[in-house]
């Protein structure tokens, strides 16, 4: 026990970043992921969410959990591990992909960076070390390795970003494609840096020892004064992923083992992500309940909205009428998307009921009084925000 | 190529009960046996030139149904061994044919209706070790029969006697005998098949009712005249059996709907296919070993690496010049035990627990010399010895000196009670869980192929998905020890997998 501190071990930790991006964070808006203090927002939502669709904004990945899975079985503990196939990831290249309980239903979702032949990063949003060493057990050259908390990572997102970045000495980088990964010397390292990102725009991620990270740090905002850069927090996230069709732990799905009631876990196929479902491989982790769930159909649907009016339905039920005859889902994330111009939703269906009328019931307060609406939705294909900028090689310069 | 309906693996009892089913069904069978000699944990070995020895040293509780189906002869014996609680005085105390001599009346009388109350109960579970037990929740109705039929059964015990049923289901062996006896040899004694076996002692709540009530009635055998018996029905029955052939994995293959169990390598890299393969090895063998990990799903895989597996009984095999004379004994036959007080057997364990060795470690002994006399030379003899309490993980480590040293605390046992019986020895042979792993192939050399307690029980043998015997690799099966109902030499197992086989 620390003598100074009787509650040293409860704690937040702070991030490589947060000397600097406490400097930045005006509202002292923090709040927790994954045991790190962690922004909600530095200023203002908005005008961070205007900052990554506009010019560029950083977003701090450190507490995102990283593990480095090495060795002569690394590839193929990871592919029985995911739905994807693991093989056909090139090297430098990064594959988003889930990995399912037996039952088929979602543990979590995440990256996998191969580095080398024999050399993967996983990347996700909660901890996975347990499912991570059952899933190595019996694989007689494979490490499993935490690198969390010494490895930084930094999201930098936004239509300058690649400026940002060529501003600062990375050359070449415009080149990188989406999902590929490149390395620069730095700082007497090397920095890593993935064309990857969770607003759905021109972004990437950069990672680096812990060490290094305020280097980094000083000399991206240093690359970026002239592009805009500012740092941007959980909230705007949340908005740019909405855009972009991303899902969201706890928001979207509730992780297999975290669910209260066990049958509240989902599917991929459920979540929309089937196609990272690849039947190719003879064998995968929760292939059998997954091709079951795949002849049957799934029970729900995670659903795209576009709802009528502008009232953001945050939290609503969703009906098959405008009297509420019957409850066919929720609404699980939701806003009016400036980018879009479009009142957009997520919604968690029952798949039966999506060839006909959806009707979503929304309240808004106005000085604390509630207002009711019934608004009609319609189902959106593809994500609601792509902007061919995203995928552009080289990107645009600024 | 041959090519056969179905491959077993293994050519232990469950293993051949299973290839005599199928192969009297008209399959083409193919047993691979390790070892040199069919038997598994009944499988003999010679010790010592003339002398032979298995692990499994009665046979007690024989499925008489299965005997019977499959027409075994060559000798059930008459009546169960009997149980010798031995005291060292000579004032022993003896269970058999339903009765006890030893105790004073008032425990005679206890033991009575305590004996026809097991019985009973005994009776009201006998047709659900002998079936599948379905999974929980499965989608058909035959799936949810047995547990109606169970329900029906143990209501048709009366009122009362349910309660006492659910009542002592899951007491420890010392409650249910504390309760009812003053004997304290007597209650050793009566606990002994609670126990024997699995990793539980007289204060331990589980499994020990269960296991009293598993090992009661059907048939008694010599070990090693069942085992050829079995031999015989299943190679006449056309199944084909190859012995001192190890099958280092399970061949599995690819298909558009997913991967199958489609045969065996061995280890001079024959490979055999089959439509079947049907391990008859532990769990834990059959899947992290022959199959491998990467075939399975990883909730499955952790379930199946967790199983509690680690032997607690070790073997002594002594190669006797003559019949051993137990003091106040007329002969050394039925299963005679060193357990003097339920203290005693609680003590050896509690050393065990810790990765240490009994002080005085409990014993069943036997004499199978007795009933097959070629076992051992004309005049001659074999005494076997399950060794309670002996941890697969010895606290730094099995060495010769361990090992001598736990058996010479063993044969000062015996000495207490056959005084003479240190000179007659010709020679020994001592085999701790790990021995008996490396000999048998049995992960953790474990009795029962995996613990017998209410976790791995029933539906839950040796774990969801896999308790049907039916496994979630198609093509592969399970058909010994490890599935339900459990071990010992009942071929309950390998005849209920038969059943699954043909349906
Ligand atoms: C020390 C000890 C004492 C016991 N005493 C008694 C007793 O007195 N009475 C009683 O009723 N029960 C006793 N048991 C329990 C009983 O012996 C077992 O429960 C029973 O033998 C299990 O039968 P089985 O056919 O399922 O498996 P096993 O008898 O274990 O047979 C499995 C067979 O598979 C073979 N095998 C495994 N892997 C391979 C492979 N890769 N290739 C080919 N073959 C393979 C093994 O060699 C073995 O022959 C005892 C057990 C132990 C460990």
């Amino acid at each position: 026990m620390n003598a100074t501190d009787p509650y040293a071990g409860e704690r937040l930790l702070l991030s490589p970043f947060h000397p600097r991006q406490q400097a930045y964070n005006l509202r002292d808006a923090w709040g927790a992921w994954n045991g790190y203090k962690f922004a909600d927002h530095y200023y203002d939502a908005e005008y961070e969410y205007f900052c990554i669709r506009n010019q560029c904004g950083t977003y701090d990945i450190c507490p995102m959990q990283k593990y480095e899975i090495r060795g002569r079985d690394a590839a193929a503990m990871l592919n029985r591990m995911v739905t994807r196939d693991v093989s056909r990831i090139g090297i430098d290249r990064v594959a988003y992909t889930v990995w399912c309980t037996d039952e088929g239903r979602v543990i979590d979702d995440g990256t996998i960076f191969r580095l080398a032949e024999d050399r993967f990063m996983l990347n996700c949003g909660s901890p996975c070390t347990a499912w991570l060493r059952q899933s190595a057990y019996g694989f007689a050259d494979v490490e499993v390795r935490d690198v969390s908390d010494s490895l930084a990572g930094l999201s930098l997102q936004g239509p300058t970003s690649c400026a940002v970045l060529k501003r600062m000495g990375l050359t070449g980088i415009e080149q990188a494609k989406p999902f590929e990964i490149r390395h620069f010397p730095f700082a007497g390292t090397t920095l890593r840096v993935s064309r990857t990102g969770f607003t759905g725009d021109l972004g990437y991620e950069l990672w680096i020892a812990r060490e290094q990270a305020l280097e980094l740090w000083d000399a991206l905002y240093a690359a970026g004064a002239d592009y805009g850069i500012q740092p941007y927090g959980e909230a705007a996230t949340n908005m740019a992923r909405l855009e972009a069709g991303f899902i969201m732990p706890f928001m979207d799905f509730t992780e297999a083992f975290k669910t209260v009631r066990f049958e509240h876990d989902q599917t991929p196929f459920e979540l929309g992500l089937g196609w990272l479902v690849d039947f190719d491989m003879p064998h995968f982790s929760g292939r059998a309940a997954l091709l079951e769930e795949r002849r049957r159909g799934p029970a729900w649907t995670l659903a795209r909205l576009d709802i009528e009016g502008n009232w953001p339905a945050d939290g609503s039920i969703v009906y098959d009428s405008e009297a509420c005859r019957k409850d066919i889902g929720y609404v699980t994330s939701a806003m009016w998307s400036p980018a879009v111009k479009a009142n957009i939703a997520l919604a968690m269906l029952r798949s039966e009921h999506l060839r006909g009328p959806i009707w979503v019931e929304i309240y808004k307060s106005k000085d604390l009084r509630p207002y009711r609406r019934m608004a009609r939705a319609s189902l959106r294909k593809g994500p609601f925000w792509a902007p061919p900028r995203a995928r552009q090689t080289p990107p645009s310069d600024h | 190529m041959q090519r056969y309906d179905a491959i077993i693996i293994g050519a232990g009892h469950n293993g051949l009960v299973c290839a005599a089913r199928l192969a009297r069904a008209g399959r083409r069978v193919l047993v691979l046996e390790a070892a040199d000699q069919p038997g598994g944990l009944a499988a003999r070995h010679e010790f010592h030139p003339g002398f032979r020895a298995c692990p499994a040293h009665t046979a007690a509780h024989f499925s008489a149904r299965i005997a019977t189906d499959l027409g075994l002869s060559g000798g059930a014996l008459p009546t169960a061994p009997r149980l010798v609680g031995l005291a060292s005085d000579g004032a022993h105390v003896v269970v058999e044919n339903g009765a006890v001599t030893g105790v004073g009346a008032e425990d005679a009388d206890a033991f009575r209706e305590l004996d026809a109350l097991l019985d009973r109960f005994a009776a009201t579970l006998e047709p659900f070790w002998g079936r599948t037990i379905p999974r929980i929740g499965g989608p058909r109705l035959a799936d949810k029969l047995p547990f109606a039929q169970l329900g029906f059964a143990l209501r048709r015990l009366g009122r009362e006697r349910l309660h006492e049923f659910l009542r002592i289901a899951a007491l420890p062996a010392r409650d249910l005998l504390d309760e009812r006896f003053e004997h304290p040899l007597l209650k050793a004694t009566l606990g002994w098949d609670g126990l024997v076996g699995s990793r539980m002692a007289p204060r331990s709540p589980n499994g020990a009712v269960l296991a009293m009530l598993y090992r009661r009635g059907r048939q008694a055998w010599a070990p090693s005249k069942l085992i050829d018996a079995l031999v015989a029905t299943a190679t006449s029955a056309g199944a084909e059996l190859r012995t001192g052939t190890r099958v280092t994995r399970v061949l599995v293959e690819g298909a558009a709907d997913g991967i199958a169990a489609t045969g065996v390598e061995l280890a001079d890299g024959e490979q055999l296919r089959a439509d079947s393969v049907v391990s008859s090895a532990d769990p834990q063998t059959t899947f992290l070993r022959l199959v491998g990990v990467r075939h399975l799903d990883v909730g499955f895989t952790n379930r199946i690496r967790r199983l509690r597996a680690g032997g607690l009984v070790a073997k002594l095999h002594l190669a006797l010049a003559e019949a051993p004379r137990f003091t106040g004994l007329d002969s050394p036959a039925g299963r005679l035990l060193t357990a003097p007080t339920m203290d005693a057997i609680e003590f050896a364990f509690d050393d065990a627990k810790y990765g240490g060795v009994a002080a005085q470690p409990v014993l069943e002994v036997a004499v199978p010399s007795l009933d097959d006399a070629s076992l051992a030379p004309a005049g001659q003899h074999v005494l076997s010895a399950h060794v309670m309490y002996v941890p697969h993980a010895l606290e730094g480590g099995w060495t010769d000196a361990a090992r001598d040293a736990i058996a010479e605390r063993a044969i000062d046992v015996l000495e207490r009670h056959a005084p003479g019986l240190r000179r007659s020895i010709v020679a020994r042979e001592f085999l701790a869980p790990p021995d008996i792993e490396a000999r048998h192939g049995v992960a953790g050399g474990h009795w029962h192929h995996g613990d017998f307690a209410m976790d791995q029980l029933l539906m839950m043998r040796p774990t969801y998905d896999a308790a049907q015997y039916r496994t979630p690799l198609p093509g592969l099966w399970l058909c010994g020890a490890g599935c339900h109902p459990a071990g010992d030499l009942t071929g309950l197992a390998g005849d209920n997998a038969a059943r699954e086989l043909l349906r």
